[in-house]
This record gives C-alpha cells, sequence and structure tokens, in this order.
C-alpha cells in the first residue's frame, strides 16, 4: 500500500475523532469548573446556543435549503441535512404530536459520545446538551423559538438517544418604534 | 463523521467560555486560562497520536524507543534524529491536515533539538482581521494548538515544549523544544 493511500486514511480517521475527543475534553473541564452536573448542563446549552447562532449561517451558505414552511419541512430538513452534514448521520423523525408542534429526532448513535462512560457520581449529567442549545440558537436565526431537551440517552442506559423539538413561537422581526 | 467545521466552532467557543470563567484581572488569569486551554489540546493530541489497530498503523511513524538500536555505520545521533525529523513532518503534514485541512506551510530546525513550524494562514486565526489589530487576543487561539502538538508528540515517545508566536495575523509559528531525558 503506497504511503499516500495511508496517509489519507490516517487524516480522515484523525479528523473524525477530533470533535468528539475535543468535546470530550470540554465535558472534563466543565466538570472540574462547576460543582454540580446542573450547572455544566446550563454551560452546555449556552454554548451551544451561542455556536447554533453563527453555526447557521454556514449551514444556509453550504446547503441551499430554501425557507421552511412549517414545522414539518424543518424537521426534515433538521435530520436529513443540518445531522448529515455536520455529524454524518441522519437521526429519523417520529412521535409528532397532534397538533404538529413537536417531534422527536431518534439517533441510533451519537458521535459525540464514542468510548465514552459516565461516571457514577454525574448520573444527572447530559453529555451531548450542547446539541440542544445548538438547535436552539440556529433555529432562533431563522425565526423559530424552539426548545429541545433529550428525554433518552444511549449514556444513561437507555436504547436510543432521542431529542425532543417542541416550537414554542414564531419570532417576528422587530421594526424600531415609528417605522413601518 | 463531524464535520470540520465544527471543530472550529468548538474551539472558538471554547476559548470564549475558558476565558470568561478562568480569568481574573490579573496576569495570572491569563496564564491559567492559557493552561486550560493547552491542557485540554494535550488529551486531545495524546489521543490523536494513538496508534491505531489494523492495516494503517504501519503508516505512522512508530513510537520512538531510545535509545534506538545503531547501525553499523550511522552515528547514534543522526538516527535518531532522522526518527525526530519524521515524527516531525507527520505532524507537519498528517496531523495537521487531519485537523486543519491543510499542511503545515514550513519546517525549520537548527539540528539540536529546537523545531519551528510555520502556517502562514493559521486556520483558527483566519476569522480575525489580518495584521496587528488582534495580535493581544492571538495566544488564547493557539494555545489549545500547542498543547495537541505537545500531546501528539508525547504519544509518539517525544517530550517536548510548545509554544506559539504570532508577528501578524493570520501567520504564526510553533516552536517546538526537544526535553532530552
Amino acid at each position: 500500500m503506497s504511503r499516500q493511500a495511508n496517509r489519507g486514511t490516517e487524516s480522515k480517521k484523525m479528523s473524525s475523532e477530533l470533535f468528539t475527543l475535543t468535546y470530550g475534553a470540554l465535558v472534563t473541564q466543565l466538570c472540574k469548573d462547576y460543582e454540580n452536573d446542573e450547572d455544566v448542563n446550563k454551560q452546555l446549552d449556552k454554548m451551544g446556543y451561542n455556536i447554533g447562532v453563527r453555526l447557521i449561517e454556514d449551514f444556509l451558505a453550504r446547503s441551499n435549503v430554501g425557507r421552511c414552511h412549517d414545522f414539518r419541512e424543518t424537521a426534515d430538513v433538521i435530520a436529513k441535512v443540518a445531522f448529515k452534514m455536520y455529524l454524518g448521520i441522519t437521526p429519523s423523525i417520529t412521535n409528532w404530536s397532534p397538533a404538529g408542534d413537536e417531534f422527536s429526532l431518534i439517533l441510533e448513535n451519537n458521535p459525540l459520545v464514542d468510548f465514552v462512560e459516565l461516571p457514577d457520581n454525574h448520573s444527572s449529567l447530559i453529555y451531548s446538551n450542547l446539541l440542544c442549545g445548538v438547535l436552539r440558537g440556529a433555529l432562533e436565526m431563522v425565526q423559530m423559538a424552539v426548545e429541545a431537551r433529550f428525554v433518552q440517552d444511549t449514556l444513561k442506559g437507555d436504547g436510543v438517544t432521542e431529542i425532543r423539538m417542541r416550537f414554542i413561537r414564531r419570532i417576528e422581526d422587530n421594526l424600531p418604534a415609528g417605522e413601518e | 463523521m463531524a464535520d470540520a467545521a465544527l471543530f472550529e466552532f468548538l474551539h472558538t467557543e471554547m476559548v470564549a467560555e475558558l476565558w470568561a470563567h478562568h480569568s481574573d484581572p490579573g496576569p495570572g488569569g491569563q496564564k491559567m486560562s492559557l493552561s486550560v486551554l493547552e491542557g485540554m489540546g494535550f488529551r486531545v493530541g495524546q489521543a490523536l497520536g494513538e496508534s491505531p489497530p489494523g492495516p494503517t498503523a504501519s503508516a505512522w511513524p512508530k513510537r520512538l524507543s531510545l535509545p534506538p538500536p545503531p547501525p553499523p555505520r550511522l552515528p547514534q545521533e543522526t538516527l535518531a534524529f532522522r526518527e525526530e525529523l519524521d515524527v516531525l513532518k507527520f505532524l507537519c503534514k498528517d496531523l495537521w491536515v487531519a485537523v486543519f485541512q491543510k499542511q503545515m506551510d514550513s519546517l525549520r530546525t537548527n539540528h539540536q533539538g529546537t523545531y519551528v513550524l510555520q502556517d502562514n494562514s493559521f486556520p483558527l486565526l483566519i476569522r480575525m482581521a489580518a495584521g496587528l489589530q488582534y495580535l493581544e487576543e492571538a495566544p488564547k487561539f493557539l494555545a489549545f494548538t500547542c498543547g495537541l502538538l505537545r500531546g501528539a508528540l508525547s504519544t509518539l515517545g517525544i517530550k517536548s515544549l510548545v509554544t506559539a508566536s504570532v508577528a501578524s495575523l493570520p501567520t504564526c509559528k510553533f516552536q517546538v523544544v526537544i526535553q532530552k531525558t
């Protein structure tokens, strides 16, 4: 096998581990910095939000998706385009509420948790909570106020990882007073 | 496989968060934040440097085990230097491509254990205005990467000190000084 081919494979493998490893180092550091799991969860959500509000621009520039007309379209784009582009996985969409304002994303495997085990004293830690913040922040930038939360987590022994997404309201553009 | 942009977004947010949390007004606080970032980079670099199982394992530079068995004719120092240089080249090519989707732009050495790796457009500095405007901010964005290099070297059997300097964004230099045990 030529050295050139090996080099490409090596780089690819390192590249796919890089985010997972860096995320793990971050969570570890946050657990040292904050006294309890709840605070770490909040911090992950906040950081995710900050990432999401910038990630959406990158996403829109690279994906060429048009405006979504309803929450169902939004769900499709999140699962089939966004997750695929950034994490290389395609979660399935299930459990729509009758009003069509809530759905679940089911992740068979979550790349963030490769090789991760939650130690016993961190049972309330929502390890991947960054993802919820990213979803919230990104959607806010396209005028949607949503809530995202984990309801199942393979790290806690569940069979799959499930993120519940709830549409809260449309964010209207705020015009300065006196202007139409 | 996580998209490369995700790492950059995460890194920027990490710098902001850890800076806010660890810094106090004095210079001591700054050092603390930088060493926290460096430490995180070190752990990631260590893991990245792990020799993977399988057919690609032969592509990795062999972990240096000192002293290397001397060949019949070449002096020991020359052989050790050549292997050391291989490791540095690996960092400049394979590791840099994996992490930053580009190769290091230049590698220089004084043949006495000091290497200078120069990146003329370092991706983690690219988003900031070129030139001198953000010179003071630059170290925050280099600490993690210094640790990354030091960690990868550590796994590959080389103890080192890695520092970075910026004369003008986005060009930066990483200085690797091999520590002889």
